[in-house]
């Protein structure tokens, strides 16, 4: 296998833009949540990629961490978004404000 | 015994002091004794200091008391000391003991008003100002006392306060006499420089040998010195407050506004005679402008209907006699005539005062007639008082006065003139007319209001006192004619010069002109007041010139259009406070900042989200291009 | 092997972009399983089996169940499906896409500019993570232990049922009212 490193590294950041992008789009919570998602994984994928270039685990190691990280961050996130839900009976980010000025 | 000076103004001090810090406590019995006799203990200590003074033989006509240094600022140390020569003695004669009288007459006056205490706290604090004026070495010391008058007479004015008419009063007199006090005060900014001390005597031996004659810096130190006199004195231009603070009450007209603070100006005067002389045009000026005040106020006086304020232009008028005798060079006839004048004249304000009371605080004259069977003794002293006033000859003491002013504005070699002495006749012609024209409507006619407080012993013993002097007082300067007894002159002219006249004049014709104008005037004022009925108030009514002269020759009016109304409306136009646009645009253009910002804080995720992920790109761009 | 890498990228390009377009919140997660599986596969061809394994079973197996559970409880309906259609009009991708062009831009620029290597095949075995996990990164172990606890104690208390605190005053006053409404019927 010889893929250029480049082009793997080139994969992860286009999946990061896509994510930077939904988050930037879309206004529902859910799928903001998602677009953050996308990113860790491309994130984690960079990791993976360093790695496998320096022939350490050390890159597997870190994509586990952020795996953990990813997993509390979700649970912790959705449970928000349903008090979100309960209160405001909307799921438009933009109906958030109240933090404004 | 000497030593004793220091009493003199500190005594009155004192009691002040108790009286601000303790008046209320004390209750009006013994505010009324600590505001007399304080005041009286200063007349006291004075009589025997003056008995001691003229008795004993000195070598020096002047006594110093130095009583300790007030600071001393590069090479600059004016000290605390009082300086006692025989014009000062003169001054704190008059001060204290016409000053006690007056004070004695408002225990009874003052009685029912509930200031009592407040009021003689501040008679004593004025009274220990213009001692502290006449007495200092000094002209910083004295210009502390000037100002200390000066705030003296603001809170007298004002002293029932609660009429907005008074304090207009109040404000009017210390705002006119303010723009006299920064011209002496610039005046004394110069003396300091040229002569690098304030010490009196240093200036006046000093100043001849440093400054030629009429050079252009004694011209202006005089002329802003000036400034400073005719501010307080009420003279032209900034005669306009007097008449106006006749809204105090009668004791306080009678002390400052006639006896004391307005003869600040003649004190002054006299005191740095040597830089007057040393700038003749100014002494010329002094003349004139005595001249031109004194007819000013004579001819208004005669229209007022107002008791109090006929005796105001009075007082402005025969002060002007006094700067006419200054500027004249007849130094110690001017201050013969501001003793005799402070005799007569607090006189007539406090028989005034006296008449006041008893028709109910009624100021207007022709509300007021025949008080003569009601008020005796108020009747006779006032008539005493206005024969003196009026110059009545040969009994009366301002007679003699008067005469030697006239007599010198003739004859004095420094700017004598027949100008000058046919303003004065006339100004003496036209005193006679108004003022028995006053005696003749208020004590003579039907009575018109009712008496209803007649006068206690208080009252009555200054009255009776200060005519014995007004009658008496005149005997110890007669003229050559009459006489010839010098006393008071060569007691003045220890300390001041004397009178150069030019020599082969007729006095006595003089004299005799000008005590027939006197009964003429007498005449004049008695066929048109008293053998026709004097008009009721309501009748009497001002034809354009009686106007004209009423409102003291337009002056008023005339400093409200040039000096009043544009203030007013330069005021208005800077209400937005252009200077200080400059301070508030610092906090209007954070406002605008913040507002600007503001939008950036919307409150919404996406928008924050934007904003990190723009300044990624910015950063990276910068990290990767620059 | 790398056309298993470029096929697999593909698929994982084109499905996360139907992941952000989606309307529908069930598609747009399945979209988002269908992505994760296929970045499981170039895990593998990278040389990392047990990463690619444990991101198809944590990953696309856990987290994203727990999200369809969510979505599937919140019960959205077809009032969001068509709010969110109106939303995602076309004006609104400009910003966002000239922004993330930008980035992608420079990010490529960096690559560009590096030294050019190629991966060499070489598979990290299981064994040699796990022992560079539990002896180097012991104490990040440690830590994400914890950090799992939090989040599940986190999760437990934020998500509760609240049960709804009225104070007994105002509680009176409601049982005064409904009796006074209920009197009224019967009346």
């Amino acid at each position: 296998m010889n893929i250029p490193a480049e082009t793997a590294l080139l994969l992860s950041g286009i999946l990061f833009f896509i994510g930077l992008i939904g988050l930037l789009v879309r206004r529902n919570i859910i799928f903001m949540l998602m677009s953050i998602e996308i990113m860790l994984n491309a994130a984690g994928l960079a990791f993976i990629v360093s790695g496998s270039k320096w022939i350490q685990p050390d890159g597997q190691v870190m994509f586990l961490f952020i795996l953990a990280v990813a997993a509390a961050e979700v649970s912790v996130g959705l449970a928000l978004i349903i008090r979100v839900f309960n209160r405001f009976k909307t799921l438009d980010a933009d109906e958030l404000s109240s933090l404004k000025g | 015994m000497f030593n004793l000076l220091w009493l003199v103004p500190a005594l009155p001090f004192t009691g002040f002091i108790i009286l601000a810090l303790l008046g209320k406590k004390l209750g009006k019995k013994l505010s009324a004794v600590v505001g007399v006799g304080s005041v009286g203990l200063s007349a006291f200590i004075t009589i025997i200091i003056g008995i001691a003074f003229l008795s004993s033989p000195h070598l020096e006509n002047y006594f110093v008391i130095t009583l300790w240094e007030w600071f001393n600022a590069a090479g600059f140390n004016p000290s605390i000391s009082f300086h006692l020569d025989s014009l000062s003695l003169v001054f704190i004669f008059v001060i204290t003991f016409v000053g006690f009288l007056i004070h004695l007459y408002s225990a009874e006056f003052m009685y029912d008003d509930e200031g009592y205490s407040r009021f003689f706290a501040y008679m004593n604090l004025f009274v220990g100002s213009m001692l502290t004026l006449v007495l200092a070495d000094n002209l910083l010391l004295l210009y502390l006392g000037w100002e200390g008058v000066g705030l003296c007479s603001y809170l007298l004015i004002g002293f029932w306060y609660k009429e907005p008419g008074n304090v207009s009063a109040a404000h009017k007199a210390f705002i006119v006499t303010r723009i006299g006090d920064t011209a002496m005060a610039i005046g004394l900014f110069l003396l300091l420089i040229s002569f690098n001390t304030l010490n009196i005597q240093s200036i006046l031996s000093l100043a001849p040998q440093q400054w030629e004659l009429g050079s252009s810096t004694a011209v202006a130190a005089a002329f802003l010195l000036l400034g400073g006199a005719l501010g307080k004195s009420a003279q032209l231009p900034l005669q306009t407050w007097l008449p106006d603070a006749m809204a105090g009450p009668s004791p306080v007209s009678a002390l400052i506004h006639a006896a004391t603070m307005v003869t600040a100006g003649v004190y002054l005067i006299a005191r740095t005679n040597v830089l007057f002389t040393l700038a003749p045009l100014v002494l010329n000026i002094v003349a004139v402008i005595g001249a031109v005040t004194l007819l000013i106020a004579g001819f208004s006086a005669l229209t007022q209907y107002d008791i109090k304020r006929v005796l105001a232009y009075s007082t402005i008028s025969q002060i002007g006699y006094m700067f006419l005798a200054l500027g004249v060079g007849a130094w110690s006839a001017a201050i013969f005539h501001f003793m005799i004048h402070a005799f007569f004249k607090a006189l007539l304000f406090l028989a005034a005062g006296a008449v006041i009371l008893a028709v109910h605080h009624e100021h207007n004259m022709f509300k007021m007639g025949g008080l003569r069977k009601e008020l005796p003794v108020t009747f006779i002293t006032f008539l005493i008082g206005a024969a003196s006033l009026a110059a009545l000859p040969l009994v009366t003491a301002g007679f003699y006065s008067k005469d030697a002013i006239l007599w010198f504005a003739f004859s004095s070699s420094t700017n004598g003139s027949l100008v000058l002495w046919a303003a004065g006749l006339i100004g003496a012609f036209v005193t006679a007319i108004y003022t028995f024209r006053m005696l003749f409507i208020t004590f003579y006619g039907d009575l018109r209001t009712q008496v209803s407080h007649r006068p206690g012993v208080l009252i009555k013993l200054p009255l009776i006192i200060l005519a014995v002097f007004s009658l008496l007082g005149g005997f110890i300067e007669l003229p050559h004619t009459l006489g010839n007894v010098t006393i008071f002159s060569d007691f003045i002219n220890q300390t001041l010069p004397a009178v150069e006249i030019n020599e082969g004049l007729n006095e006595l014709l003089l004299q005799i002109i000008a005590a027939v104008l006197a009964l003429t005037g007498i005449f004049i004022a008695y066929s048109l007041y008293l053998k026709k009925p004097v008009p009721t108030a309501e009748e009497y009514k001002h034809n354009a010139l009686q106007k004209y002269l009423y409102s003291g020759w337009g002056f008023d009016w005339l400093y409200d259009k040039l000096f009043i109304k544009p203030f007013v409306t330069l005021s208005k136009i800077n209400k937005n406070d252009f200077f200080d646009w400059i301070y508030t645009a610092i906090a209007w253009f954070n406002a605008l900042m913040n507002h600007i910002l503001l939008g950036s804080q919307n409150g919404k995720l996406r928008w924050y989200a934007m904003g990190i992920a723009a300044g990624a790109v910015l950063t990276l761009s910068i990290i990767i291009f620059l | 092997m790398n056309i298993a890498f470029y096929i697999s990228a593909v698929i994982a390009i084109a499905s996360t972009i139907m992941v952000i377009t989606r309307t529908n919140a069930v598609h747009a997660l399945l979209y988002l399983i269908v992505s994760l599986l296929a970045v499981a596969v170039v895990f593998f061809t990278l040389g990392a089996p047990f990463i690619a394994a444990l991101e198809v079973i944590v990953y696309a197996g856990a987290i994203m169940v727990l999200f369809i559970f969510v979505v599937m409880m919140l019960n959205l309906g077809e009032k969001s499906e068509e709010s969110e259609r109106k939303l995602l009009s076309g004006k609104i991708w400009i910003g966002p896409g000239i922004l993330s062009l930008i980035l992608l831009m420079e990010f490529i620029y960096l690559l560009a500019n590096g030294v050019p290597e190629r991966l060499q095949e070489n598979v990290i075995p299981p064994s040699e993570v796990s022992i560079t996990l539990f002896t180097k990164y012991v104490l990040g172990v440690e830590l994400a232990a914890m950090l799992l606890m939090a989040g599940v104690i986190g999760a437990y208390h934020i998500g509760r049922k609240r049960k709804k605190v009225i104070h007994r005053f105002i509680a009176e006053e409601e049982k005064l009212k409904e009796k006074e409404e209920v009197n009224e019927y019967t009346r």
